[in-house]
């Protein structure tokens, strides 16, 4: 029997007071991405401005600083932190590991709900007097919360606000998808045949949990800072002309608690995108993944590694030039495992049966918007060649490349991956690989030039660029035509939105394995899988789900939970099965 | 396939899986070390203003400490009873560990009282609030778990003792994290000062 408490029973259970992990996950997707537009629509106001400044009167400097710092903390928080984990992270992980659900349903159906209301205040902000915040999206003290500052009274409040909703969020999911995974795995489900997409997002829960306290304590005591007049942050200050009664907080220690989690969020957004882009190249490669071991190692010891790097982000506020000498070293050796990474990703299409499908694409277009970002953090990891490169587009090319345009890449790839399992339909191919190609080529024109930009020496956080003779005509140049791609590629993801709503209903039927994948999640007996996902029984599995191409086998993959078959050698990795015998 | 892990495979999830609830407790007691812990990294750093003055920590935060330990201690041997199957005296037993938790927060708003500043007084007086009352939520949040346990026990109708058994377990768990926090805090708050948080940085 598959019934249990939390089956759905009507419409409201089924579809909005739902605690089946698949239908959290479509409520966390839409809202992330519906946000995540929100996001885009504001960075398209900016590059109006800096495209075309003094062309949009309604654009003056308060706004643009409101856009900006909405536009970083919806992008980095309420869509890719919540996309990944609570999108994919809900989908996928009971499905990947043979679970009926997530182990705590109720708990998942609060987490989603916290995170709706986070959104909502997050939104309300918009709405208030003087608007939302305007202090950048690491909201620094003391700027943050005096006047001079949009949004400097409600603003800043129901930002804080709804960060600490939010990570009340994503703490009930978080415990609920590691406790997931190590307490409902189905039979044969060992750690190390878990596909590494649900390696990544476990990881990534961790780093989240250990990591999102921190700005749950500077939210909260910045927050204090504001409504009560503590000093936890705020110094004695003169603001306007007249004496304020702060005094003697430290503006550098909510910059240290804010990078304690800022940086882990980089990796909290990496290792998902890092395991999806993983389990996309083997099945479309149709070769197991190289060097699997060597891949969910590298994805530890990312983690482990990322809470120890935060102050690079602060080189320029100074330090005992000791630290940024630890910091500098340690933030250097992550390129490490992560170059591993990249390595068994070309190892892995290497000689492969490569299928250039549209997940396909994306996730090469990953590879090399993450090659590229990559390798200007190490530029930027240097304490010397960073304070000068520091406060420059340099910065924001290196992070958009990193953060913003790769894990963005993954997510798109995961959906037209997963969405035939999801609706049972397949998006359209043509629209699918248009989108592709405008988004890839587009973010490459936007972002690239912009280190150029940087090493010119042109500013970020500028809202006009007037008057500065250092800067040449052909930067502004480059800075509308930057524009200009940029509204053609927000545009095209109107397509990609056309594309999603149209093929529930008119996509091609999937089918239940279109991709002919080998892991669990594609071996549900009903696509959409019903609720608790399994009909009668759970699965039992005999191997790893990267078992392409295996010589001697009848086809070209071998599901996880098909019995194994004579004298086919499926999971490499493992120590060979006569060996164990004996 | 035995019939017992066809069973297993076939049955929906229990609704509420007790090892479920012990690593998701293990977690969250994670996340909270991690909490505290950055409070108190943040209160250790902000001792080294020149405007911090030490605050006068009121006696009565010794009672609160007796309570908690009092609670902690019958939460263990809640457990202990029970493991012996004597379930009704541990059913007891468990209700006095409610009793001296709630005792506890009494004193905790007792010694706010007692302490005769306001919040925003000064930076020691801040942090005296905010990490009493933080504590005090995850004791509150302790005891909403206690009480689910407590009434799933006393109202009789399930015939699932060992799990019980297991939940209390848990509990008792939690309580000795809430007293191991409350002890680091009351330390903290009694006993650290800028020259001690100098010589441990090796920077005084």
């Amino acid at each position: 029997m598959t019934g249990d408490a939390h089956a759905p029973h009507g419409f409201w259970t089924r579809y909005v007071w739902s605690q089946d992990h698949k239908v959290i996950a479509i409520q966390y997707a839409i809202t992330a991405i519906a946000i995540g537009l929100v996001g885009l629509v504001l960075s398209n106001l900016m590059r109006m401005q800096l495209g075309f400044p003094g062309k949009f009167a309604f654009i003056d400097a308060q706004h643009y600083y409101q856009f900006m710092t909405m536009h970083g903390m919806i992008m980095v928080v309420y869509l890719l932190t919540a996309l990944f984990l609570g999108g994919f992270g809900n989908y996928l992980i009971p499905l990947m590991i043979g679970a009926r659900d997530m182990v705590f349903p109720y708990l998942n159906m609060l987490s989603f709900w916290c995170y709706l209301l986070s959104v909502l205040v997050l939104v309300a902000s918009f709405f208030v007097q003087g608007g939302p915040t305007g202090a950048g999206w690491t909201l620094y003290p003391p700027q943050a919360i005096l006047p001079g500052t949009p949004g400097h009274d409600w603003g800043i409040i129901l930002m804080l606000v709804s960060l600490l909703i939010f990570i009340v969020a994503a703490t009930m999911g978080g415990l609920n998808y590691v406790t997931t995974v190590l307490q409902a795995r189905t039979e044969g489900m060992t750690l190390f045949r878990m596909p590494l997409t649900v390696w990544g997002i476990v990881m990534a829960t961790i780093l989240a949990l250990i990591a999102f306290p921190a700005l749950l304590v500077s939210g909260i005591m910045m927050l204090l800072d504001k409504v009560a007049g503590t000093s936890f942050f705020m110094p004695a200050i003169v603001s306007m002309g007249a004496p304020l009664d702060y005094k003697g907080g430290s503006p550098l220690l909510f910059q240290h608690l804010f990078w304690f989690f800022g940086h882990p969020e980089v990796y909290i957004v990496a290792l998902p995108a890092f395991g999806i882009v993983s389990d996309l190249i083997s099945v479309h490669a149709r070769k197991c993944i190289f060097g699997y071991r060597t891949m969910v190692w590298a994805i530890l010891a990312i983690g482990g590694l990322s809470v120890v790097v935060w102050a690079h982000h602060m080189f320029v506020s100074g330090m005992n030039p000791y630290f940024g000498f630890f910091f500098a070293t340690t933030t250097l050796i992550i390129a490490v495992p992560t170059a591993i990474k990249v390595y068994n990703w070309v190892l892995t299409l290497w000689r492969g049966d490569i299928h250039l499908t549209v997940p396909m694409l994306f996730a090469l277009g990953f590879i090399s918007t993450f090659l590229i970002g990559g390798l200007t953090g190490l530029f930027l990891g240097n304490v010397s060649v960073d304070i000068p490169l520091s406060n420059t587009y340099f910065v924001v090319a290196h992070f958009h490349m990193v953060m913003g345009v790769s894990p963005i890449l993954v997510i798109f790839g995961g959906i037209y991956h997963w969405y035939p399992k999801v609706t049972g339909r397949m998006l359209n191919d043509a629209l699918g690989k248009a989108h592709f190609w405008i988004t890839f080529i587009g973010t490459y024109a936007i972002f690239f030039p912009m280190h150029y930009l940087g090493i010119l020496g042109m500013p970020r956080r500028y809202y006009a660029f007037e008057n500065y003779a250092f800067i040449p005509q052909s930067a502004h140049t480059l800075n509308m035509w930057i524009s200009v791609i940029a509204f053609i590629v927000a545009a095209a993801q109107l397509m990609f939105l056309f594309n999603l709503a149209w093929s529930v209903r008119h996509g091609k039927p999937a089918g239940s394995n279109p991709w002919r994948a080998a892991s669990l999640e594609w071996q549900t007996p009903q696509t959409p899988p019903a609720h608790g996902n399994w009909g009668a029984a759970t699965p039992v599995v005999y191997r790893w789900a990267y078992a392409y191409s295996v010589p001697g086998a009848a086809e070209d993959f071998i599901p996880q939970q098909a019995p194994p078959q004579p004298g086919v050698e499926d999971e490499p990795h493992m120590p060979r099965r006569t060996e164990v015998l004996s | 396939m035995s019939q017992a892990t066809l069973e297993r495979r076939s049955t929906a999830l229990p609704s509420l899986s007790v090892p479920a609830a012990s690593t998701a407790l293990w977690f969250f007691m994670l996340v909270a070390t991690s909490l505290f812990m950055l409070f108190l990294m943040a209160y250790a750093m902000r001792m080294d203003q020149p405007d911090w003055r030490r605050l006068p920590v009121p006696d009565v935060l010794w009672l609160s400490a007796a309570w908690l330990v009092l609670a902690s201690l019958t939460m263990q041997a809640t457990v202990m009873i029970a493991r012996r199957g004597r379930m009704e005296a541990a059913h007891q037993t468990m209700l006095a560990g409610g009793v001296c938790t709630l005792l506890f927060l009494c004193t905790q708003l007792w010694a706010w009282r007692v302490l005769g500043q306001s919040f925003a007084d000064t930076p020691a007086s801040s942090f005296f609030y905010v990490l009493t009352a933080l504590h005090g939520v995850h004791v509150l949040g302790g005891l909403w778990a206690w009480t689910v346990v407590w009434r799933r026990g006393v109202d009789g109708t399930r015939d699932d003792a060992p799990d019980e058994v297991r939940l209390m377990t848990l509990c008792a768990r939690y309580w000795h994290f809430l007293l191991a926090v409350w002890l680091v805090l009351f330390a903290a708050l009694g006993w650290l000062t800028p020259e001690l948080v100098r010589r441990i940085c090796g920077t005084g």
